[in-house]
């Protein structure tokens, strides 16, 4: 299953609480899952019986970013759950942000 | 992303951490965010399509603007400094709104069509009831606009600035990492609601999960105690506040202990005051910030770990640094075109443009100002060095043309602080019947110095057509309340004077 991905677009895990919000969209439709399942947008039906995959069970914590930099994929955390994120069968890695002073 | 969204992630994630207020009796994230959502809901309900706050700092500051948000409305915080007359105009280009007011504001405007007043005593009572119905979710989406904001503007009528929640949203989350506050972090505002600095403030501190002080209006003494009793640890302030904050510690002798990290922004800092911050401040680490209204706050940032390289160096181009305003976010591009909008090389000068999906450079019912390619033309003069760091020497407009020569106010300026007797020092162009515009400069002195001594200590450090034609010797200059030097009122003032 592929998404389409644009800024600003939300969506949950259909396994656990996982939820997440585009920052960067990925430059072609992209097969994102978490806890091993694919996500759906947030307001759509949820399949009942599907159960977290324990390959992709290391979690989502809220607030992370994340970046694929194959596809360009940049994604954050907006509700924690069990679930772990992935494109296909790979895991969606951390990015790796240095950070700012505070300046405000 | 919406602004709701920050808001509940805090509250998520951080529930009971100190949001907003004294340590001892502040609000929590959780709290803070069950009053948005009772504000949100009587906004919701209010008349008009817009929350304006015309009022000091208080909790009502965060309090509406995540209200406002959740309401789907966007906020308006007005300047209550303004003259009646163009505050009853901005009220009146705010219709159809609610606006929340300090006591007195009401009475002051008197009534304006489409205007709604809410007591800000009454909002915070509707905020805390218990009883009172929340909001669950937020309305419109993230390409909606979330704050207004009427820029000072130096001719004309003031635009108002648009900002949608999706600018503020990806300054927040492409800056701040989510709780990555100290649980003993806290910073005090006290820059106006009505400047981007004081919304930038609220969002930032919320993401990360820093308490927030607001003071009422700044005052350097009460700035100084509330630093002290709530051991503040983060702040940002402008040029003219750090100089009045140094009188007061420099005095007592008892620095600000608690404190860690320093912004500064809104203006350009006379280096003699950074060097004086450093000597008093050792514990403080100081950042530089550059930003505007029409960008959601910061674009480039001399951080602590800059201030300390440029201190320490021996390589004056290293050194020079510290008059600089750091390197870009990495977020965003920054480029230097001359007057055709062609990028230039490191070294030279030319119009500041920015491009980024926090940059919204769009005005309410004038449209975008952004290019073709997305870049926002800033309107400041810059240059980026070899290492790029950028500097900024002042608005386009302000530039002095002296005989077909293009001279910056911000570099003439910057060598009269230099001078150990000038303790504020502002330049402009007057008009001139032998070079078309002379360079007139206003100065206020702490020690006896003439004002060929100041001629002569700027000839001596950049070419004579940069030396000021006449020096007014002054008690006062004219800024507005957020730092920024009046030009137009000096230059009118200066050029009577010298006429």
């Amino acid at each position: 299953m592929s998404l389409v991905t644009k800024p600003g677009g939300r969506y949950r895990s259909v396994v656990d609480a996982t939820e997440i919000i585009v920052v960067k969209a990925a430059k072609s439709p992209i097969d994102l899952r978490c806890g091993g399942h694919p996500v759906v947008a947030v307001g759509d039906e949820v399949p009942g019986d599907l159960t977290l995959d324990s390959s992709f069970a290391t979690g989502t914590p809220l607030g992370k970013r994340f970046a694929d930099p194959d596809s360009g994929l940049e994604l954050l955390c907006t509700k924690a759950g069990e679930g772990s994120l992935s494109i296909g069968t790979t895991p969606l890695p951390l990015k790796d942000a240095k950070p700012l002073p505070s300046s405000d | 992303m919406h602004l709701g969204m920050l808001l509940e992630m805090a509250a998520d994630g951080m529930a009971d951490r100190v949001a907003l207020g004294p340590k001892a009796s502040g609000v929590t994230f959780a709290e803070l965010a069950h009053r948005a959502r009772r504000l949100g809901a009587v906004l919701e309900a209010a008349p008009g399509e817009r929350v304006g706050l015309i009022d000091l700092n208080s909790p009502a500051v965060p309090l509406t603007l995540f209200g406002a948000a959740i309401a789907g409305k966007p906020f308006v915080p007005i300047n209550y400094r303004l003259a009646d007359p163009q505050l009853r105009a901005i009220v009146a280009r705010t219709a159809p709104a609610t606006i929340i007011v300090g006591d007195g504001v009401a009475e002051r405007i008197g009534p304006v069509e489409g205007i709604e007043y809410l007591n800000r005593a009454d909002a915070l009572a509707l905020a805390e009831n218990p009883e009172g119905k929340e909001s669950d979710g937020w309305g419109g989406d993230a390409d909606d606009i979330a704050v207004l904001l009427f820029t000072s503007g130096t001719t004309g009528e003031p635009k108002a600035a648009v900002l949608r929640h999706s600018n503020l949203t990806e300054y927040i989350i492409t800056t701040v990492e989510y709780s990555g506050s100290g649980e003993d972090e806290a910073a005090i505002v006290s820059v106006p609601p009505y400047h981007i600095a004081g919304i930038s403030a609220v969002l930032s501190s919320t993401y990360s999960g820093r308490r927030v002080y607001q003071l009422e209006a700044f005052e350097p003494r009460a700035w100084v105690e509330v630093v002290r009793a709530e051991s503040i640890t983060h702040a940002m302030v402008v040029p003219t506040m750090l100089g009045r904050i140094l009188d007061i510690i420099e005095a007592d002798g008892q620095g600000l202990p608690s404190m860690r990290a320093l912004s500064y922004g809104g203006g350009p800092m006379p280096l003699p005051v950074i060097e004086r911050a450093v000597g008093l401040l050792p514990n403080v680490g100081f950042v530089n910030a550059y930003g505007l209204t029409e960008t959601s706050s910061t674009i480039a940032v001399l951080g602590p770990d800059d201030h300390s390289a440029a201190f320490a160096s021996d390589d004056p181009a290293v050194r020079a640094r510290l008059a600089s305003v750091g390197r870009p976010l990495p977020s965003l591009e920054v480029s230097i075109r001359d007057a055709i909008g062609e990028a230039v090389a490191p070294g030279e000068r030319g119009e500041i443009y920015v491009r980024g999906g926090q940059v919204s450079g769009e005005y309410l019912g004038r449209g975008t100002s952004l290019d073709a390619e997305g870049w926002f033309p800033t309107r400041d003069e810059g240059h980026l060095d070899e290492g790029g760091y950028l500097f900024v020497h002042g608005r386009l407009d302000d530039v002095i043309v002296r005989g077909g020569e293009n001279l910056s106010p911000g570099e003439i300026e910057a060598v009269l602080l230099e001078h150990p007797a000038v303790r504020e020092a502002a330049v402009v162009g007057i008009p001139s019947k032998e070079w078309g515009e002379g360079v007139a400069a206003a100065v206020i002195v702490s020690g006896e110095v003439t004002e060929d001594e100041l001629k002569a200590h700027v000839r001596a450090r950049l070419r004579s057509s940069r030396t000021p034609d006449r020096i007014q010797f002054r008690e006062e200059l004219p800024f507005n309340e957020s730092g920024k030097l009046l030009r137009r009122v000096l230059r009118t003032e200066l050029s009577e004077a010298f006429a």
